[in-house]
């Protein structure tokens, strides 16, 4: 209910796309709740794209996270 | 992919687990609280709790959208399925109890039911059957509605009409701040809720109760550094709100999702099952929709009902008080087949999700 899944937009028709989960899974969802482009990442929430996923964001996180942890690692007694 | 690989990776899993062990205070004990069915289920399938120092506890609040569906109102649908209305819900809330019978048990008394998946699909349904009366049941925290609200400002089919059943998550998250003997040290926020009401909603959590708060992914990761970032706060006796989840979460949330509720909805106060009546916990039509609100169209208020069978203990596994394992009909006369209480019921439940990582050894 509260689970939204992560999916790749394929094409664009007016509110609904065609979305890709992976695995050859693919599903119309509808699109009002975004302003997204074809080959961006949203999350599907019963039916609806209720977020574009950031992918620039999702790599600077992680290289962030792995950042900390050397430093903070590093200077460890 | 965006999400998986990089947040699974085992090395840096590793670096974020010695980072924990690092930061988590010596001598205290430390209780964590998330407030998400997903995140639960992300904690309970990769054994996050087996990772962490002994003082360090995670538990589970009232995260589970179907889990909290009050008696009375899944009473209100039984009692419009009875009377020949089609109820079209998610799935999940078939075999949740009311007083006396779920929905599930109305449709072996020759009620019509139909499972959808989405609001979109209870519209489309109506319209395809425009001699049937239907009323599309409408659960779910601020994630789920908005897409109610997109349907009903669109003006649907007049055969179609909304029982809402939505409910807020922060109120429910300042409930448990109420709860004198739970001793909450943090709070892991829910990252899908969060997409839509961004970080503004959670800063009365560091600011009025001085409470670490953490809005959180669902990826492995997201969880290990969530739990970092909450003990980091506590061992330097900070208070502060981060995003943990900032590939999917902004400050502002997703402002079309808040304009289309702010005009669907008027907030009011809500029960919570086992919780009682939360203040402006509750999502209610906005006049302007009135002729689309199940409530008034079928002139029915049900209110009381029996949340809790006899033994159950879900009021106590819904605020994380006890855990499933500590109920006695755990596993016993409650199970993912059987259920007894909605905890067992719901993918999202608690007890739902461990019965279902029992066999994973770590899990818990």
């Amino acid at each position: 209910m509260c689970l939204a899944v992560p999916a790749r937009v394929l094409e664009i028709n007016g509110d609904l796309a065609k979305v890709d989960f992976g695995g050859g899974i693919t599903r119309d969802v509808n699109i009002m709740l975004v302003d997204v482009n074809v080959g961006e990442y949203v999350l599907v929430h019963a039916g609806y794209a209720i977020q574009v996923l950031d992918e620039k964001e999702a790599e600077e996180t992680l290289a962030l996270w792995r950042e900390i942890m050397e430093i903070e690692g590093a200077e460890a007694p | 992919m965006i999400e998986g690989k990089g947040f699974r990776d085992p090395i840096l899993a590793n670096r974020i687990i010695e980072g924990i062990r690092r930061v988590t205070p010596k001598n205290d004990n430390v209780k964590i609280c998330h407030v998400c069915g997903t995140h639960e289920w992300t904690i309970s399938h990769y054994g996050i709790r087996s990772l962490l120092p002994e003082n360090v506890e995670v538990i589970a609040g009232p995260g589970c959208p179907v889990c909290i569906v009050p008696a009375a109102e899944i009473d209100e649908a039984v009692h419009l399925a009875l009377k020949g209305v089609t109820i079209a819900c998610f799935g999940d809330v078939l075999r949740v109890p009311g007083s006396e019978i779920s929905l599930l048990d109305a449709k072996s008394r020759g009620a019509d039911l139909t499972v959808v998946y989405s609001a979109m699909d209870a519209v489309r349904i109506a319209e395809k059957n425009p001699s049937k009366d239907f009323v599309f049941f409408a659960i779910g925290f601020e994630t789920t509605a908005p897409s109610t609200a997109i349907e009903a400002i669109k003006k649907p089919p007049k055969n179609l009409s909304f029982l809402i059943s939505h409910r807020l998550i922060p109120p429910a998250m300042e409930f448990m701040l109420g709860i004198g003997d739970l001793h909450i040290d943090a709070f892991i926020a829910p990252g899908h809720v969060s997409t839509i009401i961004g970080l503004e909603p959670y800063e009365i959590f560091p600011k009025v109760y001085r409470m670490p708060t953490i809005i959180a992914g669902f990826e492995p990761l997201d969880i290990l550094m969530a739990i970092y970032m909450a003990l980091k706060q506590i061992s330097e006796r900070k208070a502060t709100l981060e995003n943990e989840y900032k590939r999917a979460v902004t400050w502002k949330g997703n402002l079309k999702a808040k304009a289309l509720m702010n005009r669907a909805f008027r907030v009011v106060n809500g029960a919570w099952r086992g919780l009682g009546r939360l203040p402006d916990s509750a999502l209610k039509l906005a006049d302007e929709f009135i002729e689309y609100d199940a409530r008034e169209k079928y002139g029915i208020k049900i209110e009381g009902g029996r949340d809790i069978p006899p033994g159950c203990q879900c009021h106590l596994v819904i605020i994380g008080k006890i855990k499933p394992t500590e109920c006695p009909l755990f596993m016993k006369s409650c199970t993912p087949q059987k259920p007894v209480g909605s905890c067992m019921v719901s993918s999202e439940g608690t007890c739902r999700i461990w019965a279902r990582s029992m066999h994973l050894k770590f899990a818990h």
